[in-house]
């Protein structure tokens, strides 16, 4: 076969696949969403939003994403470059660290649930420091702001290793010669960090937090496993109407929302991290 | 020069540093393998203790819990699933994203950008969400609540990572090992066969692995298109109410030990895989 054929026959699997499951159930998405039965309408849409869960669950995503986003972006820059500079047992330490990687949402969840659940290890730390009397329920309605953080905890302990292995690869691509010459000259370690590091690391950061804030709308397993009802998600709001409510049109409205609102951060994102054109390494 | 004065001056302060340093790694390691180490206690002891308070800090080796596990209906059903789509997952995925990723990495064709375009989008987009219509269509064809229609979502999500890493390994042989197997008379095929894939092995199982443990992890989606033949993860979503502790306990720690295994196996790919399928 010639080079020119070639290339296509290759690529035609994974376009005829991604166009069949890909392309093709975001039309289905979009017409499920945007008719009831008889045409082109906005009820899904209506009902969907004028539900009293809806400002909540959207306050709460995107809450959580405020609060756990900007955590580990901070822990990933930190653990990157603590690990850049280690001359023994960094393949040990960078094992461990990207342990959570293969972890999912759903087992990160349990494993919180471990610690926090009413007869669990917080509750029996704390009866054994003499803190509390009582094991208390820290996961119920009373303690609405035990539950958030529980599930920022659990979501800031699985996901940082996506961002650090991003982040850890785009470090390795940075010429050493721009630290040394730096080094010469007498910049202290957070100089070079800030004026080398950081700069030549934007478009590995633009990635790891593109990937990341996606994720982070897509929440749903660990705050079922850790929340239940108590902490209302868009995403457990869809699967609630899918399933609870067999309402599929309303399921389809709310999957266009998220979709919309991750596109908008995506766009954001690129736009707030552009790589002026011509300045990559 | 400053320089030599701290240099100097502070053999203390950087000896502190070099302490702060390591206590940092050490903590941040903690960090990642304690709630890992609370789930192990937790399978490892008997239903009674999980259940009690307050918690021993030690595992009492008692198989009670996962022994539970192995006994509750349906369980071993949805292990099986999982294993069955997760599988299939990473063969569909690696069968049809290599090729792609060696056409992006040896030849230049029109709609190479719009191809790497398509790819690229597919990682903006939160796909689960697909699972949505396409139960629709599932129950038209017939593919709904089987392990194969499952397989075949999670293969839309494994995908672009195959081609985006496919290609970076290919793009690590050099063409000229290509090229000097035609001059001594291989033909493309053979060319490929004999050099280019015992090279290229390796990375592709990890790939492979890779793909395995996205499936074996996704929620959503398996929760939404299986009703009978239900994966792990969708069984013990589905339970999460009804469920006592020791079960979910085991479950999650049925769910952590292939990922553990499979990190490890693919650890060296890791950061190259991530490196250059970011560019």
């Amino acid at each position: 076969m010639n080079a020119r054929v070639l290339p296509y026959v290759l690529i035609l699997p994974v376009t005829a696949f991604l166009c069949l499951f890909f392309l093709y159930p975001f039309v289905l998405v979009a017409k499920q969403a945007f008719s009831t039965g008889d045409g082109f309408t906005l009820d899904n849409f209506r009902q969907v939003v004028g539900y009293w869960k809806f400002p909540i669950s959207l306050q709460n995503t995107l809450l959580l994403a405020a609060a756990v986003v900007p955590v580990q972006l901070a822990l990933a820059l930190l653990m990157a470059t603590m690990v850049n500079k280690m001359q023994r047992g960094r393949d040990l330490v960078l094992y461990v660290w990207t342990i959570p990687l293969g972890i999912s949402d759903l087992a990160a969840g349990i494993i919180w649930l471990a610690i926090f659940e009413q007869s669990g290890f917080l509750n029996s730390m704390l009866s054994g420091l003499g803190v509390v009397d009582r094991p208390v329920n820290f996961l119920s309605y009373q303690h609405p702001g035990v539950v958030f953080l529980a599930i920022a905890l659990a979501e800031i302990w699985r996901a940082t290793a996506i961002m650090l292995v991003i982040l850890v690869a785009g470090i390795g691509l940075i010429p050493k010669e721009y630290y040394e010459a730096a080094e010469v000259f007498g910049a202290s370690p957070w100089k070079r960090f800030t004026r080398i590091t950081l700069p030549l690391l934007r478009p590995s950061l633009q990635t790891a937090l593109v990937l990341r804030v996606i994720l982070a709308f897509e929440v749903f397993a660990v705050v079922l496993a850790l929340g239940g009802t108590l902490f209302p998600v868009l995403m457990s709001e869809t699967y609630a109407y899918q399933f609870d409510l067999l309402d599929s049109g309303a399921a389809a409205a709310m999957a266009l929302i998220i979709l919309a609102i991750s596109i908008g951060f995506t766009l954001i994102i690129l736009r707030a991290l552009r790589v002026p054109k011509g300045a990559t390494i | 020069m400053t320089p030599v004065t701290t240099d100097v001056a502070a053999p203390d302060t950087r000896r502190a540093g070099r302490y702060v340093y390591i206590a940092a790694v050490v903590l941040l390691c903690a960090w990642v393998l304690v709630p890992l180490y609370f789930l192990l206690i937790n399978t490892l002891s008997s239903p009674e203790t999980v259940n009690s308070f307050p918690k021993p800090f030690l595992p009492e080796f008692d198989l009670g819990s996962l022994g539970f596990f192995a006994g509750f209906a349906g369980i071993l059903t949805a292990l099986k699933n999982s294993i069955l789509v997760a599988g299939l997952t990473m063969i569909m995925s690696i069968l049809i994203g290599a090729p792609a990723g060696y056409a992006l990495s040896r030849f230049d064709f029109r709609g190479k950008e719009a191809f790497r375009l398509l790819i690229l989008l597919t990682r903006a987009f939160p796909l689960p969400l697909l699972a949505l219509p396409l139960a629709v269509m599932f129950i038209q064809t017939g593919l709904d609540d089987t392990v194969f229609g499952l397989s075949l979502v999670h293969t839309t999500l494994a995908i672009p990572f195959a081609v985006l890493i496919t290609f970076s390994l290919f793009s690590g042989i050099p063409l000229e090992l290509e090229e000097a197997a035609w001059t001594l008379g291989c033909t493309r095929l053979t060319a490929f066969t004999k050099v280019v894939l015992p090279l290229i092995l390796p990375g592709i199982t990890a790939s492979a692995i890779f793909a395995f443990v996205i499936s074996w992890n996704e929620v959503f989606a398996a929760a939404v298109l299986t009703i009978e033949n239900r994966t792990l993860t969708a069984f013990l979503l589905q339970n999460l109410d009804t469920s006592p502790l020791h079960l979910k306990f085991a479950g999650g720690f049925i769910l952590v030990v292939p990922a553990l295994i499979f990190i490890f196996a693919v650890r060296k790919y890791l950061f190259a895989m991530w490196g250059i399928a970011n560019r």
